[in-house]
């Protein structure tokens, strides 16, 4: 680990100076960052602390549920409202990690959250994401674990968040304050694609931190479920996960949302494959139509080629389940 | 000998010091002015350091040394003894494996040592490596086998297996795969190394074998064997991949020597990829036959395992298929392929474990084609004698292990027809539209036995100290050697202090191949006799004594007094009377030649349920039930969580365990606990193991056979059977994935 500046903020002004400042890191959990120091793939010079910031709440509203940045993993998955009104989330956040992970892990460092791409943690490997223009050994390696869709010729990283795959298919808002003052900005503009650029993965400027995530309780959030296919029953990443979101009206689907996981270098969503199911009877045939349009320009390679497939039915699942309910 | 205390499922001795903390592990020794090494490896493959970058390393605080091939102690003999494995000890430029040990950086503090070592820079010059079988298939060649039990020849040929194939009912021909896999034992390698004179080395060693570490230590700082002492208490798991000391080991003692302080070198969990070995990949080619009746005509089995360019490991998976079933036309083949990857080694069970996976898995094909039920196969074609040398078995109680087996699992009513009908009709399903199959394998593994001796003391308070320089891989060799000891001396088990790990002490074999539990209590049992049978005559002749003039074998001993026609004494009196000296005896023992008359294994049958996703594919293990024979039993506690470690392992290898090369880069992906997958307890279900009585007179002086390994055996096969079973998709390369059965 390389030596670095360590302080705690006191308040969130506090914490938006300091994390302003050049090559500074926000430290939260720390599940993520302090892994990432120790394989000295991150170099933060300032590490600011905001674990002792009041943003731990969850706040149930009329519209939706806020949750603190720091709010735990766990308290999320495990809190009633969340649960009820918004299932896939909870789902999601306890089919990720280990209950260890999920007791320190916040939500704004789930929102944060690194590629797991192997050779992104390998310092003896190439890698645009950590060192830009390097080169990707990826593309031509290990793929089992890499993204299909949004991929580029830099960068083929899968997202690793169960967290965000559920919160992109609840069109989560995200609240940040930085120098200039507070925003909001959508999940789905939260995580950029790797383009030409895979060292910039996030939409925030220097300075700027997670106050908390908005996610709105529509009637296809409580009826949501989260599904992931992974190569061992916990403690794994998605091969691929599906959050799927289901109003159902008079036997006809009235909004789909859906999001995939474990396939995209985002969490992925697909406005044309949620429109083709609106209108649609819930079978297995429309939401099978839905899924070839989430995957359509998926780009495999070597050894992912089975994710296209395996998405599909991923999704199918999930939106069967959606629409079985709870 | 009264027996109370061996066999019973006492608790661990040393279980109290191991969840206090109290147990100190290799990694935790603390001595005097030590400092810390830590590693740095290379990147290629295969190649030539050209040059390495050390100022920066070398400018922080608290370094002591950059140690490269450049400045490194040269050694007196680098050169491994034989049989030991071959390692990297920057003597020179030579890169030969990616992740291998390329400098080491020894400085005040691990965390000073473990950032120097980030800051050194490795020029390398690259060329061309492979890392994959196929690449070098055509270049194999065969080699012997060499166990605990022996060598082996390569090939063997029994009977006459064309005529074989020509008179099968049934024929299989398949290929079978098992991938590279990491043992990962909890603790890593760790090495502490101090000098107190220039001929004398101290080492504290994460290792299987005391007496292997001085060997290799000795031979290569030119010492003589005595000046060279080896340290294992406690080890966290073994598996094989502490069998044989690797680079750090010699590296550490080179560093101690370089810097003059001790030095202490602990391998990080990504060094624990390569360098210290793994499962090398097996590709097994089966071929049989059988008659309608489900007596096997034949049995092909022609084994492919990969090696170093610099060492021969060879992975004897075809040799199962030697002993396993009654067959008259058996052929057996094995083959090395060298690859730019690190030396494999020894992996539980290593050759049955994976043969066990293509032997047991054609076996069900073969129950399928004939319509057969696999277990019914099996016990058609019961070899009743060891078929390689018609020799008979020193026990065997197989038959038993899968009635008790099939009885506890319900596998009578579980596969009415056999698995042809249920696989092609209606294939079951649980409520939520889960596939469910049922599969059975044979267990089997070696009963090892090596040379051993031990010693035993009384003192003059009652109470004996039992010494033998065996390792305790964590799984209850101090428990059941104590045992032992309090029974072959008459003692409680209070009274009785059994220490191991230290080669001061008697040899031992080193703790591989399943025999520590047969080797160490023959040792222990004797020596424990032979100082019981030596204060009983002290007492007889002894005019002070109450039992003065009783005859030696009329003297009953229990709980360490000695009773002979109403009249006592005890162990105490006998030695304080003679002066209060300790009285003490020494015991040797190993294999003889009326032992090489059997054929000694053992045996057990594993049956497992597995639930499958019909769309996802995943796999879930329902059941597991386990239940093998292993002679006498030293402990019933200890030796059902070894069952249940290896039948554990047996998930892990049929649906989880892959090392995964980087083919381009040559250089293992998943060098970490969350990328190479073990079970997690989600995946571990329901497991049941249970020890058949059986009694062996012939295999060691404590009639014990190893079960160490045994569980692992048979379990992936019997997994990828039920997924067969329950789906009708036949996966012959592990593990079974999701992606293998959309």
């Amino acid at each position: 680990m390389r030596h670095f500046g360590f302080e705690r903020a006191k308040s969130v002004d506090d914490a938006v100076r300091a994390g302003a400042q050049p090559e500074a890191a926000f430290l939260a959990g720390g599940t993520s960052l302090v892994d990432l120091m120790k394989l000295e793939v991150l170099t933060p010079l300032r590490v600011v602390d905001v674990t002792r910031l009041e943003l731990s709440r969850i706040e149930p509203g009329p519209d939706g549920v806020v949750l603190g940045a720091l709010a735990t993993n766990t308290d999320v998955a495990m809190h009633p409202e969340v649960r009820r009104r918004l299932p896939a989330l909870s789902e999601a956040l306890l089919s990720g990690a280990s209950p260890q992970l999920r007791n320190v892990a916040t939500v704004g460092g789930n929102l944060l959250q690194r590629t797991r791409c192997a050779y992104f943690r390998d310092l003896a490997t190439a890698c645009n994401k950590r060192t830009p223009r390097s080169g990707c050994d990826a593309l031509e390696g290990w793929t089992r674990m890499h993204a299909i869709l949004g991929t580029s010729d830099q960068c083929i990283a899968a997202h690793p968040s169960d967290m965000c795959v559920a919160l992109a298919a609840l069109e989560a808002r995200v609240r940040v304050r930085g120098p200039s003052g507070e925003r909001e900005i959508a999940i789905g503009d939260f995580h950029l694609l790797p383009g030409e650029h895979p060292d910039r993965e996030f939409a925030l400027l220097p300075g700027e931190l997670v106050l908390s995530v908005f996610v709105p309780a529509t009637p296809a959030a409580a009826r949501s479920r989260y599904v992931k296919v992974r190569d061992r029953a916990s403690y794994a990443f998605a091969l691929v996960s599906c959050a799927a979101g289901l109003e159902l009206s008079g036997g006809t689907i009235r909004e789909a949302r859906v999001a995939l996981g474990g396939v995209g270098t985002k969490p992925w969503r697909s406005p044309a494959a949620e429109r083709a199911l609106a209108g649609q009877a819930p079978t297995r045939d429309a939401f099978r139509r839905a899924a070839a349009l989430l995957l359509e320009g998926a780009q495999t390679r070597g050894g992912n080629a089975f994710k296209v497939e395996l998405a599909k039915r991923t999704m199918v699942r999930a939106l069967t389940l959606a629409a079985e309910g709870a | 000998m009264k027996i109370t205390a061996t066999g019973q499922p006492l608790l661990r001795v040393d279980g109290r010091a191991k969840v206090t903390g109290a147990a100190r592990y290799s990694a935790e020794v603390q001595i005097a002015g030590l400092a810390y090494g830590v590693l740095v490896t290379s990147k290629s493959a295969r190649g030539r350091i050209l040059s390495i970058e050390t100022d920066d390393a070398e400018r922080e605080p608290g370094v002591l040394a950059v140690i490269t091939p450049r400045n490194a102690l040269r050694l007196p003999d680098p050169k491994v003894p034989e049989n030991d494995r071959v390692v990297q000890v920057l003597q020179d430029d030579r890169i030969v494996y990616s992740n291998q040990p390329v400098a080491l950086v020894v400085a005040e503090t691990l965390e000073g040592a473990t950032h120097a070592a980030l800051l050194v820079k490795v020029h390398e010059e690259k060329e061309p490596a492979t890392v994959r079988l196929d690449d070098e298939l055509a270049r194999a060649f065969p080699h012997d086998l060499q166990s605990s039990a022996g060598k082996q020849p390569a090939d063997q040929i029994r009977g006459d297996p064309a005529r074989g194939l020509r008179e099968a009912d049934a024929r299989l021909e398949e290929t079978y795969q098992t991938p590279y896999q990491t043992h990962n034992p909890l603790e890593p390698h760790a090495t502490t190394a101090a000098w107190s004179a220039p001929d004398r080395l101290t080492v504290y060693d994460a290792t299987q074998g005391v007496f292997g570490v001085r060997k290799k230590l000795a031979k290569m700082f030119g010492l003589a064997p005595a000046n060279v002492r080896v340290l294992t208490k406690f080890v966290g798991g073994g598996f094989g991949c502490k069998g044989a000391p690797w680079s750090h080991v010699v590296l550490a003692a080179l560093a101690a020597k370089q810097v003059g302080r001790p030095v202490k070198l602990v391998l990080t969990r990504p060094q624990m990829f390569g360098m210290v070995g793994g499962r090398p990949v097996t590709r097994q080619r089966i071929a049989a036959g059988a008659s309608k009746q489900g007596k096997l005509t034949v049995l092909k089995h022609e084994s492919v395992s990969t090696t170093s360019r610099f060492d021969d490991f060879l992975e004897p998976a075809a040799a199962i298929s030697r002993h396993q079933y009654a067959c008259e036309n058996v052929e057996t083949r094995h083959r090395l392929v060298r690859l730019d990857i690190a030396t494999p080694t020894y992996m539980r069970a290593p050759g049955e474990s994976t043969g066990s996976f293509a032997l047991e898995s054609a076996i069900d094909e073969l129950a399928h084609a004939l319509g057969l039920d696999p277990l019914a196969l099996r016990l058609a074609s019961y070899a009743e004698t060891d078929p390689t040398e018609n020799k008979p078995f020193s026990s065997k109680s197989l038959r038993c292990c899968y009635q008790e087996g099939a009885r506890r699992f319900g596998w009578t009513s579980g596969a009415p027809g056999g698995s042809k009908t249920r696989a092609a009709l209606s294939r079951p399903r649980t409520r939520d539209g889960m596939l469910v199959g049922i599969g059975m394998a044979t267990s089997s593994y070696p009963a090892n036995f090596g040379k051993a001796e031990a010693l035993a003391r009384m003192l003059p308070d009652g109470s004996a100290e039992v010494r033998s320089g065996a390792v305790d891989l964590g799984g209850g060799t101090y428990t059941v050697m104590t045992q032992v000891a309090a029974d072959a001396i008459g003692l409680a088990m209070d009274k009785v202090r059994f220490d191991l790990g230290d080669t001061q002490m008697p040899e031992a074999p080193r703790s591989g191949g399943s025999q520590t539990a047969a080797s160490c209590a023959s040792a222990v049992l004797l020596a424990g006799r032979a100082l019981r049978d030596r204060l009983v005559r002290m007492a007889v002749v002894d005019a002070r004594s109450p039992l003065l003039g009783a005859r030696p074998d009329e003297v009953l001993v229990e709980d360490g007094r000695l009773s002979a026609n109403g009249r006592a004494d005890t162990f105490a009196d006998v030695v304080r009377r003679a002066g209060g000296a300790p009285v003490e005896e020494r015991s040797k023992t190993g294999p003889d030649e009326a032992r090489k008359k059997w054929s000694m294994h053992s045996f057990g049958a594993q049956f497992v349920e597995v639930l499958v996703d019909p769309d996802l594919g995943h796999v879930r293990v329902k059941r597991l039930v386990g239940v093998f024979s292993g002679g006498r039993i030293l402990n019933a506690r200890t030796a059902r969580s070894q069952l249940i470690g290896g039948m554990v392992w047996g998930i892990g290898m049929a649906l989880h365990e892959h090392t995964v090369y980087d083919e381009k880069l040559g250089r293992i992906m998943t060098r970490d606990l969350a990328d190479y997958h073990l079970p997690t307890h989600a995946d571990v279900p329901s497991i049941e193991a249970y020890l058949v009585e059986e009694e062996d007179l012939h295999v060691d002086p404590a009639g014990v056979k190893g079960i160490g390994e045994i569980g692992i055996t048979g379990t992936a096969a019997a997994i990828a059977n039920a997924v067969f079973n329950a789906t009708g998709k036949r996966v012959r390369s592990l593990p079974i994935t999701p992606d293998k059965l959309l």
